[in-house]
């Protein structure tokens, strides 16, 4: 297996002086081609600072960061933006679809960017909505669907762009138990079926669970890396 | 892309009608002045040129009084000419033809209808002076006029009016207490310089006139048409002689009469166009400068508004520079609006003013191809700074904004 994502000694620190936060605090890391890894800690441990740094949302301020080989650290914004548009997808905690948007055009969105034309845009699209079982349902503003259906979307526009890695910041923290099973089961088929590399952020055991790797942040640090419990197949 | 932020743009612009519309109103009113100025501009200059062009460029009008312009009839309380005055002139080699001019007001009437009009009285040589013609019948001759007979020649909108498509020859019209005899008929001549009905006319023997309507021998102008191969400017001067002569000024006094060519007349009509024009331009540049910052203002509101937006287009892969696009064309999608509303708006409103003004209507592409291209300026240049203040926005930040 290639390594995908590492992290060599990486820190991000917020603030100055008196006010400096070690967000991350020296962390090391590696993630292969097709993993499916959970992270968990207590809250403010600097799990989402981690995956903004793996999203090529931020950067670090100290220590290294290679995506699939390549330092990341130094690139300028516009290179930041083509790695995310090619390669990575983003679901997060709070679905961040547009609003008075159908969720046919929310998928596409990527896609725009990617400079695909039209017609084939919106047969990605479509192809990815029936992917996560919202075929139908192309029409539909999220204010008209369920969260469950909300998050499905988010995660159709993230596989729409064919990325290798789907960054999932407390996916289900939004949704019911059942509906979070059914995310999770959704999350497992793409990293099973399709090889897609997954890192999502959970606060409940039992969708860590899913995973097949489970890494532990305790106050910016990575206190466990081991497999995940069960590893529920 | 572009035509994707285009149509971004259009669907943001009609989700948000009201205030789309208030935003574009600075320049919607900027285009609006400046189409209909622009173009009430050109049909007038055009008008004037055109009627200038009808009297002929080698015409010179001699009134009494200083040097003034305004409409005719408008002189001075200066000593009136009298046919003397006239008939000198005309002795002069550089004067071709000229025709000595009193007008009155009177109402005409005919069986029982009426018209309120003025009558000229003149010469037979008025018709050639001024360039006219008949549609019908016949000038009234140098014995006629001499003999003062009651004799008349009919503008068409007097004729309209008294005999409708009738024709009037040989028919008699009562002018005060002279039952006059209509030997002709007008060719129609339309709106004049000022945009006065010239068709509004009943011309007469001026000793006809005179006589029996105004009571003196007075003549208040004198229309002169410059003998052929003789300059504006000598024909000019030489009737300044003689009239000064006639009128015993001393060397040290100025001229009681003036003396105007057309080209003059052209000229200082230009001048107060161009003049009216430069002040509804400066009008028109303030409220594109307003309606720009309108625009701006809006566009700064609808970037923040939608930063959250911008974060989850930054997070799949848009570009600083997409963004950018993205603002940009949205601002000049708005201002474009108002600019194609702004110029159908003027073009409506000129098309109105031409009508009340009787000037010909001249929408010149040029014209409107400019307003519409200052408009999508205005919008660049002031949606610029919104846009790079969202093109710049940390996409972690975008997103965690509430
Ligand atoms: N923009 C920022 N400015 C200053 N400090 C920040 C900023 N973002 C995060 N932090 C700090 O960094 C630390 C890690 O934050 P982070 O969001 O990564 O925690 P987390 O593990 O995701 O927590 P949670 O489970 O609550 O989401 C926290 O102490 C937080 O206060
Ligand atoms: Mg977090």
């Amino acid at each position: 297996m290639t390594t995908l994502i590492e992290f060599r000694n990486v820190s991000r620190v917020y603030g100055q002086g008196e006010a400096e936060v070690r967000a991350l605090d020296g962390v090391d890391l590696k993630v292969d081609r097709g993993e499916f890894v959970a992270i968990m800690g207590p809250s403010g441990s600097g799990k989402s600072t981690a995956m903004n740094i793996i999203g090529c949302l931020d950067r670090p301020t100290g220590g290294q960061y290679l995506f699939d080989g390549t330092p990341v650290e130094h690139l300028s914004p516009d290179a930041r933006a083509l790695l995310r548009r090619h390669y990575l997808g983003f679901v997060f905690q709070g679905f961040n679809l547009l609003a008075r948007t159908s969720a046919l055009e929310n998928v596409e969105l990527p896609l725009i960017y990617k400079g695909l034309p039209r017609a084939d845009r919106e047969a990605k699209a479509r192809a990815a909505l029936a992917k996560v079982g919202l075929q139908g349902r192309e029409g539909h503003h999220p204010s008209q669907l369920s969260g469950g259906q909300q998050q499905r979307v988010a995660i159709a526009r993230a596989l729409a762009g064919d990325p290798m890695v789907i960054l999932a910041d407390e996916p289900t923290g939004n949704l019911d138990t059942q509906r979070s099973h059914e995310i999770m089961g959704l999350l497992k088929e793409l990293n099973r079926d399709e090889g897609i590399t997954i890192v999502m952020v959970t606060h409940e055991a039992d969708i860590a669970a899913h995973a097949r790797r489970l890494v532990v942040f305790t106050d910016g640090r990575i206190t466990r890396d081991e497999p995940a419990e069960g590893a529920v197949a | 892309m572009i035509a994707e932020a285009f149509r971004l743009a259009a669907r943001s612009i009609i989700r948000n009608k009201l205030r789309s519309f208030l935003t574009i109103l600075g320049i919607v009113i900027g285009v609006a002045a400046v189409i209909a100025m622009v173009t009430v501009g050109q049909g007038s200059s055009q008008q004037v040129s055109a009627s200038v062009e009808a009297m002929g460029s080698d015409v010179l009008v001699l009134r009494p009084g200083r040097r003034e312009f305004g409409p005719p009839g408008a002189g001075g309380r200066a000593r009136p000419f009298t046919l003397r005055d006239a008939e000198a002139l005309a002795l002069l080699p550089e004067v071709g033809a000229l025709a000595p001019i009193v007008t009155s007001s009177q109402t005409v009437i005919a069986g029982n209808a009426n018209a309120a009009t003025q009558i000229t009285g003149s010469t037979p040589d008025w018709l050639g002076v001024t360039n006219w013609s008949l549609a019908a019948g016949r000038n009234f001759t140098p014995a006629e006029d001499n003999a003062g007979l009651a004799v008349c020649l009919l503008g068409q909108t007097v004729r309209q009016t008294l005999f409708g498509d009738a024709d009037p020859v040989g028919q008699t019209v009562r002018i005060k207490s002279i039952a006059c005899q209509v030997v002709g008929l007008l060719a129609p001549k339309g709106a004049g310089s000022f945009g006065q009905d010239q068709d509004d006319v009943v011309a007469m023997p001026i000793r006809l006139l005179q006589r029996r309507l105004a009571g003196d021998t007075d003549v208040s102008t004198i229309q002169i048409k410059v003998a052929g191969g003789v300059s504006v400017q000598e024909a000019s001067s030489a009737i300044q002689q003689v009239m000064r002569e006639r009128r015993r000024l001393s060397i040290d006094k100025d001229d009681d009469f003036s003396l105007t060519d057309m080209k003059e007349i052209a000229t200082m009509l230009n001048s107060v166009n161009s003049v009216l024009s430069g002040l509804l331009s400066s009008v028109a540049a303030v409220s594109l400068l307003v309606g720009g910052i309108g625009i701006m203002n809006i566009m700064l509101v609808s970037v923040t508004e939608r930063t959250r937006e911008i974060g989850i287009r930054l997070a799949v892969g848009a570009s600083a520079r997409q963004v950018l696009t993205q603002f940009l064309v949205e601002s000049v999608a708005l201002s474009l609006l108002g600019g194609i509303i702004g110029i159908l708006v003027g073009l409506a409103m000129a098309g109105v003013a031409s009508r009340f003004m009787a000037i010909p209507f001249v929408a010149d592409p040029m014209v409107i191809l400019g307003a519409f291209g200052f408009s999508a300026l205005v919008g660049v240049i002031f949606g610029y700074f919104p846009a790079r203040r969202a093109a710049r926005m940390d996409p972690i930040e975008a997103l965690r904004h509430q």
